[in-house]
């Protein structure tokens, strides 16, 4: 019976089922942090349950760290903080606590311990778990209840969603990486096409990414709405893992690997919808409005309103313009910008830091922009420092943090004042996400570097 | 979880699609490690503006929330959900959910309702005549003082859980020769521990 790679992960976790309920599934790997976790350990506590499986548990903490050295001045942070530390004690779950040199974001922190596997389930939460099924993994982020349900049971009951394949054919234009493919993708599809469904990636042009571009598309796949998304393993996975800390040795290894070769979808397999891209004519994207969908092309310029039919849509883009301050008809190359980040699990891997500092590099920030690199954890942090990254950044004016989430979503002191407009390599550009009255145009590592040098929204193709 | 079966109350109209979490509950509210007290920070940030639909006094005290399409995208923080539930409302109708959401409401005591835009459109002519509704669980029906009668679909197994109040944990901790089974056939590739 051909089978897709979704089907044979979900049907092979499968726990127990009964007729007219959701499945019973396990879950192999569930990655906690502070923000999510404290009440659904307490519960756990008033209800006098202990966590299942800590040898299938980790934590870290990543959302209110400040990315300065130093003590954590938000009492409140402090006490989440804390609390997450006195609950890893308590109940025996692992922590890479913030000093500990294997913190970092959480998304950033699994893949690069080896512990996101093919073919496994991954629970957090946090809407941005999809990331590990670049790995061939199902992935997806949970609520406070559902983090209490697989702390206690190492379960979680889903309802079987649908399929979607998102083929990407044609080969990568120079300029255009993996976060213009997937803003382009959350263009095309809208920020609900995927809703109810798991998204597989195929084609050439994701087969050509190496890990950490797959790990960028896969990260976004929820600002579609879909439910989780995934690439198939193959060799580059597999390079990608081996040796790792939680990556199998020896024998284990030897068949692992088989049993990751089998992780496929069969060519005849069938998918609920389908959609195909064709990256060729793909140009670098950058968000002009209020949510990932609201995106276009570095050459085309902001909509407007009066082209859209639907009414509904036409309010929502004219309410998006006001709150960015934009007017129909400005060419986004040329929106200046006050704010630069690089950094959050969409970007702040060390291929990510690499392809900005090579723009970077000769150039230094406009004097009108305050740029910011955040590195995805203290071992991304580590290896770039290495590499003389960080002395390129600075060089040119950048700061160069310690890691965490930073300003992808002002919960720590890294946050936008109102009015002030960021070219953030994040992956959310609601109303107030980075600060309140924040403006955020989401686009890639190279891109917000060249946004960084010129002051404005740029075509990073066309710097010199 | 609070029992849910039955609601007859007010409704408020928050007519905008693609409302994501982040507006019904802002991050600086997650730092919280309490469950409780998220009410008054529902949609902090839209508070504000003295025109926000939700500031009109002929809704205060709703427990119902009429929604646009995708409502609950985004970020899958469940105290978007409680802040909801904490402010009063114990169903929010809408076209379609942020899946998340979606799952969260239900186990939240909040009963995230499905219909589509047409049926919508006469529960919300219906609601400006006169701004009360019935909301049946055990029915499955929505019925207006009016007479206009709309029966819903929900799925059966939330139905269930949150009409009787049920703690999911302890169901599925009655299934744990199934859970040991399926440990025993899978032993795990790594420990965590070692990692740490």
């Amino acid at each position: 019976m051909s089978k897709t790679l979704f089907e044979r992960i979900w049907d092979s976790h499968v726990v127990d089922e009964r007729p007219g309920e959701p499945v019973l599934l396990f879950v192999d790997l569930h990655l906690v942090h502070e923000v999510t976790s404290p009440q659904a350990f307490e519960s756990l506590r008033l209800a006098g349950r202990p966590v299942r499986r800590t040898d299938l548990t980790i934590a870290t903490m990543d959302h209110n760290v400040p990315t300065e050295p130093g003590p954590v001045r938000d009492t409140i942070a402090k006490a989440q903080l804390d609390a997450l530390a006195r609950n890893c004690a308590n109940f025996g779950v692992p922590l890479n606590a913030t000093g500990s040199g294997r913190e970092g974001i959480v998304h950033v922190m699994g893949p690069e311990l080896g512990l996101t596997q093919p073919g496994m389930t991954i629970v957090c939460g946090d809407s941005h778990t999809s990331t590990h099924g670049a790995f061939g993994a199902l992935a997806f982020g949970i609520g406070t209840s559902e983090v209490e349900h697989v702390l206690a049971t190492q379960t979680l009951l889903q309802a079987r969603p649908r399929t979607m394949r998102v083929r990407f054919a044609g080969e990568l234009p120079f300029g255009v990486g993996a976060k213009d493919m997937v803003l382009g993708a959350i263009g095309r599809i809208g920020v609900a096409g995927g809703v109810g469904h798991v998204i597989e990636y195929g084609g050439p042009a994701v087969e050509s990414l190496s890990m950490e571009g797959r790990m960028t598309v896969c990260n976004m796949t929820i600002e579609a709405g879909a439910r989780a998304g995934m690439v198939a393993p193959d060799e580059t996975t597999f390079t990608y893992i081996e040796g790792r800390p939680a990556a199998p040795s020896g024998a284990a290894w030897e068949r692992a690997l088989d049993e990751w070769r089998a992780l496929r979808t069969d060519a005849d397999a069938v998918f609920d919808a389908e959609v195909e891209i064709d990256v060729a004519s793909l140009v670098p994207q950058v968000t002009w409005g209020t949510n990932p969908g609201m995106v276009g092309p570095i050459d085309s310029s902001v909509p407007d309103p009066a082209n859209y039919d639907d009414p509904v849509e036409r309010e929502a883009v004219e309410r998006a313009l006001r709150y960015m301050g934009l007017e129909p008809g400005t060419p986004l190359d040329g929106i200046p910008v006050d704010r630069v980040f690089i950094g959050s699990c969409t970007n702040s891997r060390i291929e990510d830091l690499r392809a900005a500092a090579e723009v970077v590099d000769g150039h230094r920030v406009a004097p009108s922009v305050r740029a910011m690199v955040v590195p995805g954890s203290a071992k991304v942090k580590r290896q770039a420092e290495d590499e003389g990254l960080d002395r390129v950044f600075t060089g040119a004016g950048f700061e160069w943090r310690e890691a965490g989430c930073s300003m992808c979503l002002g919960m720590n002191p890294d946050i936008l004042a109102a009015g002030e407009r960021c070219a953030s390599t994040s992956n959310r550009n609601f109303e107030g996400r980075q600060g309140a009255g924040g403006r955020t145009h989401l686009l890639s590592p190279t891109m917000a570097a060249a946004a960084a040098i010129s002051g404005h929204l740029t075509d990073v193709r066309e710097l010199r | 979880m609070r029992a849910l079966q039955q609601v007859t109350g007010k409704a408020a109209v928050l007519d905008r699609p693609d409302v994501d979490t982040d507006q019904i509950i802002p991050k600086q509210f997650l730092k919280r490690i309490e469950r409780s007290g998220y009410g008054e920070f529902l949609f902090f940030d839209w508070m504000k503006d003295p025109d926000f639909e939700l500031r009109r006094p002929e809704y205060e005290g709703a427990q119902i929330l009429v929604a646009g399409r995708n409502f609950g995208c985004g970020s899958s923080r469940e105290h978007a959900a409680w802040a909801l539930e904490d402010a009063g409302y114990r169903v929010v109708l809408a076209p379609s959910f942020g899946d998340i959401f979606h799952t969260n409401a239900t186990k939240t005591g909040l009963a995230p309702i499905e219909l589509p835009e047409a049926e919508l459109a006469e529960i919300k002519a219906a609601l400006a005549r006169r701004n009360e509704l019935t909301v049946d669980l055990e029915a499955l029906e929505l019925t207006h003082p009016d007479g206009l009668r709309v029966p819903f679909e929900f799925d059966e197994f939330a139905r269930h859980m949150l009409v009787n109040g049920l703690d999911e944990i302890g169901l599925t901790l009655q299934r744990e020769a199934s859970i040991a089974a399926y440990e025993q056939a899978h032993p795990a590739r790594f420990d965590t521990s070692l990692l740490s």
